[in-house]
């Protein structure tokens, strides 16, 4: 019985082990072959453009003749809403992580969690919509502009959608964070304000950071609400409340346009590759982030 | 010999339950005094009552009075900081935060603004020598005290208490994660403290309190049975209880 009982569980270990490397090994294969199919169309932009101009040039015609390149507009298009988008999310966010984890109890706590659940769920397109619809004339109203589709209304909108993730998140690297932690802290006569901040938020630092990290990386693959309330303009803009053009939104706006192999088609593959980087070094600062705090 | 601790008819409740029945006890400065019991008797919960952790608690209710240094602690006018900048705890677990060395011994000085940056360097030596960590630690201040052995940690915390200069320091099962080793070392550091701290000691481990302390009170179903010095109870126990838990009848 005993021998037998040992074989299968060794057997369903070896099982499940090599169920869980193939998986590893899959994703990763297929995050290469990505790459792979990104650079192999995008890099044929390379034989007319130079990098150079496609990543400075600060002019996006792609069907003029002659066709230009520039994706700097896109790019500063994609930094203003992004990081206007994160200023806003992460405090709230991380703010109202530490309210739903340290100071409401009970039912506010529930009906709070479950909410966010909620709002995370909610697709963005919706979002876009809602926005487009109530945000939008709100901007153009309140701060007296020609149009209510700027940078501004879309980093608004993607903080709110960046917000869930980040909040649930936070919260429950908080809620990981041992009560024994503050009740120390307490018991050395801190107010719980500073167990909060002195204790419990830094050991939870490296799940805020994940959380933060998340909710960033939503906010940079955004396609669909982003195109529905920046405006669109491939211009750079000299303040955030002047219509801006994304770099996904180009991709997504264009692509269903272009000849397959033209440079207008290379150039949207070479737009991915530039995401792709960017979105690597957003996870590899995290990473190390996360790693140096962990030491 | 001053009294540090003294409890009239204390009662403490956790909702309807009479956690704690008419409690009078007196603890004596510079002594360690041992609370013994069988587990549920309300070792923890009388401790947690003189640097008042059982307020963190909800629907739980406290009568009569409890003085520390001769300050009733139940009163309105009670500042709750000071009375845990007077009265330490170390916890069943040890329990240093996430945080360096230094920042655990530095903790209370930062919160309650005891010293000025300049003395940060003297004080984590005094605190760490106070508990025999400073040899050990000196060049690892920096260090997570997370990756400290247990008992290490365990000494962190109660370095961690001494930089506001604290009267009592409770001790609930400080000994109960460590190996036997450790177990003699953290008693042995204990005698060395008692020179300067009234220390109080909850512990399930007989054999412990009769090593290390001396008084020993005796709680049974949140009755304290029998107080007195540790020698006499453990030779010629008055109560019929208190013998029956020393001979290990039940417990
Ligand atoms: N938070 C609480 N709520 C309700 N009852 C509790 C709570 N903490 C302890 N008790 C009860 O109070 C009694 C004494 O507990 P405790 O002081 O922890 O015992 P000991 O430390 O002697 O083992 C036990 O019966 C326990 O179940
Ligand atoms: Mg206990």
């Amino acid at each position: 019985m005993l021998e037998r009982h040992w074989t299968w569980h060794r057997v369903k270990e070896f099982l499940i082990e090599k169920c869980i490397y193939l998986s590893g090994v899959t994703s990763i294969v297929i995050v290469a072959l990505i790459f792979i199919f990104l650079a192999k169309e995008g890099f044929a932009l390379f034989k007319t453009v130079g990098v150079g101009e496609f990543l400075l040039g600060i002019k996006w015609y792609p069907i003029s003749h002659p066709a230009q390149f520039g994706i700097l507009p896109l790019i500063i298009g994609s930094l203003v809403v992004t990081i206007g988008a994160t200023l806003i999310a992460v405090p709230i966010g991380v703010a109202s992580a530490v309210y739903i984890s340290e100071v409401a109890s009970g039912k506010i706590k529930e009906v709070l969690k479950s909410g966010i659940e909620v709002l995370a769920a909610i697709p963005s397109v919706v979002l876009g919509f809602i926005g487009m619809m109530t945000l939008v004339p709100w901007v153009k109203a309140v701060f007296n502009l020609p149009t209510g589709l700027t940078a501004f209304s879309g980093a608004l909108m993607l903080g709110f959608m960046a917000m869930p993730t980040i909040v649930s998140i936070a919260e429950d690297a908080l809620n990981a964070v041992p009560k024994r932690y503050k009740e120390a802290a307490l018991a050395l006569g801190a107010t719980r304000w500073q167990a909060i901040w002195r204790v419990v938020f830094p050991a939870a630092s490296s799940g805020i950071v994940a959380a933060v990290m998340l909710g960033i990386g939503r906010v940079i693959g955004e396609t669909m609400a982003v195109m529905m309330i920046t405006g669109n303009a491939a211009r750079i803009p000299t303040t955030i409340f002047e219509p801006v053009r994304t770099l996904t939104a180009t991709i997504a706006a264009e692509m269903g346009e272009t000849v397959r192999g033209s440079d207008h088609y290379s150039a949207l593959f070479a737009i991915g590759i530039v995401l792709f980087i960017i979105t690597f070094m957003i996870n590899l600062i995290a990473d190390i982030a996360v790693h140096h705090k962990a030491k | 010999m001053h009294t540090m601790i003294e409890t009239h008819q204390l009662n403490f409740f956790y909702g309807s339950f009479h956690g704690l029945i008419d409690i009078n006890l007196a603890v004596a400065q510079y002594q360690i005094t041992a609370l013994i019991g069988p587990s549920g008797c309300g070792k923890s919960t009388l401790l947690r009552t003189f640097n008042r952790m059982n307020d963190l608690i909800e629907n739980v209710r406290v009568t009569g009075r409890v003085f520390i240094d001769g300050v009733d602690i139940y009163t309105p006018q009670t500042d709750l900081v000071n009375l845990r900048k007077k009265v330490g705890m170390v916890f069943q677990r040890p329990n240093p935060f996430a945080l360096s060395v230094a920042e655990n011994i530095l903790f209370s000085v930062k919160i309650h603004k005891t010293a000025p940056a300049s003395q940060y360097e003297a004080i984590l030596e005094e605190s760490l020598r106070a508990v025999d960590l400073w040899e050990a630690l000196k060049d690892k201040l920096h260090r997570s005290a997370l990756q400290l052995s247990l008992e290490q940690q365990q000494r962190l915390c109660i370095a961690r208490l001494l930089p506001v200069k604290p009267d009592i320091l409770l001790m609930d099962e400080p000994c109960s994660a460590l190996d036997p080793m450790s177990t003699a070392h953290i008693e042995e550091l204990m005698r060395m403290l008692k020179v300067n701290y009234t220390i109080l000691i909850v512990t399930h481990n007989m054999q412990q309190a009769a090593r290390v302390s001396d008084f020993a009170a005796f709680l049974y179903l949140g009755e304290l049975i029998e107080f007195g010095s540790t020698e006499k109870m453990f030779t010629v126990p008055k109560d019929r209880r208190t013998e029956e838990y020393l001979t290990g009848k039940f417990g």
